[in-house]
């Protein structure tokens, strides 16, 4: 499934934290075509670093970041996620006290009527409309888009984020530790989940350590050390013993 | 912050357990949703509560239930009610304010101090209102900036902003206004003062904008879990400062409404009313630990203090049990919270 161009191509990242240098000449590609990219790494390899540069919450120090063939800046979350990359953090991707319609459109929701600035009345109805039908679309079904998602298992709010995700027509979703935490059964529903949004043209960075998570459904993987790409490899190309020495 | 309510488990609904305790009132799928519903809104245990205490009042005090001991809560409710108001949007957000009682003593001195140079009487409550959002404002930009607890730089600001009030108080000239239009907030309409229109006006806004609006929504996001609003492009600073700065205004606004009604500045004039205040955001189901809370919770929770003050005058209790009583109801009121929403938790709906 995976060719084409890349949407997302990173030329020579470079990031400091102080005197540590975190990302070290990156350059890497995601989204060719509609792929699922492994990121793996041990702690500190530098995985992190190279998503929230992505996601907008860091900027680099050297390096550019081409998406769609035009170089750009990105400048903040919003910024990030207007030109199509989504992210769901490992622990904040929800709010626990909200519900599960206002969490889907945090930051982005729809309102009618007059407005005054951010002061604008909440188009509650269609936001209930849309979580219910974006959750079903991702094979959610659940009671009421008013639950607050601290109900919901951990599997169910990595949904609720895919489900975000794919409403709002991401072209590449980041997925920092999806798996971490849940059942063996909610894992492989994200994988599913995954799976599936490939298969509707969304692209995937899979961030884990967990190899067996990443292995059965990656197109591709990408190995990191110590702020360095250091193999990228094509799905068969490698089997899961041989890629965890390369992490080590 | 203090973790107040944070200690609610986030339990996921069993099926084994849900069929205790509370869950066995009702049968039926629909009605466990409903008995859900209801149980998860903040301001529940607030309300019965207060019907509790106003049955028990209606039956030991003498002329409790009367239209002149009404109008007795009525009339002083906006004051603490504003205050609360503020106090309760701004914990939603995350954040909280001490110095609120200061501001509310201040801003009034402001006024008149404005007034004693000539100043007219309307630019005089603009300005004196603005400078109270500018304390607001620093309180948030100070916490903001330097990532303290707002706990820290409110617990100054009380100092600092009761300080100038005494300061201020001194310069001021001693005889209170003519031509301040007193009936604005102090007017009668029958049982009640202008006042509680003003709070009316005031809480109906401030609830479609908490719960109806874009930015109510991110104040209950940067509240409850301010990464993820970060994250979702929310700028969590701005909203903050923004509560701050209401949550100023608001009691300085109650500072103004005090002094027309008493027709007098006091220098210590809202002394202890910041406690009072976040004794009633809790009460009314605002959760320290933010995110959680209503408009109507802020506006049961004052008018459980106004009602318990008032009862317990009408059937004289010794006037100083009042703040063992306030401070009785504030911890239950918390566990009650807490054991209400882990029970609605556990309800399968």
């Amino acid at each position: 499934m995976s060719g084409g161009p890349a949407f997302i191509r990173c030329e020579g990242l470079q990031k400091w934290y102080g005197g540590v240098h975190a990302l070290k000449n990156v350059s890497v590609e995601f989204g060719r075509g509609a792929e699922v990219v492994g990121l793996l790494g041990d702690n500190g390899a530098g995985k992190s670093t190279l998503i929230k540069i992505l996601s907008g919450a860091h900027k680099p120090d050297g390096g550019r970041i081409v998406i769609d063939g035009t170089p750009i800046r990105i400048r903040s979350p919003r910024d990030s996620m207007r030109r199509g990359i989504e992210t769901i953090y490992q622990y904040t991707a929800m709010v626990p006290q909200m519900s599960i319609a206002r969490n889907m459109f945090i930051g982005r929701e729809p309102t009618r009527g007059p407005r005054l600035g951010p002061i604008a009345l909440l188009d509650r109805k269609l936001m209930a409309e849309i979580a219910i039908q974006a959750l079903r679309d991702v094979d959610l079904h659940l009671r009421s888009a008013d639950t607050p998602v601290e109900e919901l298992s951990g599997g169910e709010r990595q949904g609720v984020a895919i489900a975000r995700a794919m409403h709002f027509r991401s072209r590449v979703l980041i997925l920092d530790e999806p798996t971490n935490h849940l059942s063996l059964k909610e894992t492989t529903k994200v994988l599913d989940h995954v799976a599936a949004l490939r298969g509707q043209g969304v692209s995937s960075i899979f961030i884990s350590h967990n190899l067996h998570h990443i292995h059965p459904i990656a197109d591709r993987m990408v190995i990191m050390a110590r702020g360095e790409v250091v193999a990228e490899l094509s799905r068969g190309e490698m089997s899961v013993d041989e890629v965890a020495r390369l992490i080590v | 912050m203090i973790e107040a309510q944070e200690a609610a488990p986030s339990t996921r609904p069993s099926p084994a357990r849900g069929e205790g305790g509370l869950a066995a009132v009702s049968r039926s799928h629909r009605g466990r949703r409903l008995l859900k519903r209801l149980l998860l809104q903040p301001e529940i245990s607030g309300a019965v509560m207060l019907v509790l205490i106003a049955t028990g009042f209606a039956f030991t005090a003498n002329n409790f239930v009367s239209l002149r001991s009404v109008s007795n809560i009525l009339n002083i409710l906006p004051e603490l009610g504003l205050v609360t108001l503020g106090a309760t949007m701004l914990i939603i957000a995350g954040e909280f304010d001490l110095s609120v009682g200061s501001l509310f003593g201040l801003t009034p001195m402001l006024m008149l101090l404005a007034m004693g140079r000539g100043v007219p009487w309307l630019p005089a409550v603009v300005a004196a209102l603005v400078i109270a959002g500018c304390f607001g404002a620093v309180n948030g930009i100070v916490t903001l900036r330097f990532g303290i607890p707002s706990f820290i730089t409110t617990l100054g600001m009380l100092f600092i902003a009761r300080s100038l009030t005494i300061i201020i108080g001194t310069k001021i000239p001693l005889a209170f206004p003519d031509d301040l239009p007193v009936g604005l907030f102090a007017a009668r309409f029958g049982l009640v003062q202008s006042s509680v229109f003003w709070l009316i006006g005031i809480c109906t806004v401030a609830g479609v904008v908490l719960h109806r609006t874009k930015f109510g929504n991110w104040m209950y996001a940067s509240g409850g879990q301010a990464q993820a609003a970060r994250d979702m492009g929310i700028d969590v600073r701005a909203v903050k400062i923004a509560c701050f700065t209401l949550c100023s205004v608001l009691a300085g606004f109650a500072g103004l409404i005090q002094c027309f009604r008493l027709q007098a500045p006091l220098a210590s004039a809202g002394d202890g009313i910041e406690l009072q205040a976040i004794a009633g955001a809790v009460m009314g189901g605002t959760a320290l630990s933010g995110g959680i809370g209503s408009v109507l919770g802020a506006i049961l929770g004052t008018v459980l203090i106004r009602v318990i003050d008032n009862g317990m005058t009408m059937s004289r209790v010794d006037a100083n049990v009042f703040q063992l009583a306030i401070g009785l109801l504030t911890v239950v009121s918390v566990i009650v919270n807490v054991m209400i929403r882990s029970q609605a938790a556990k309800l399968r709906a």
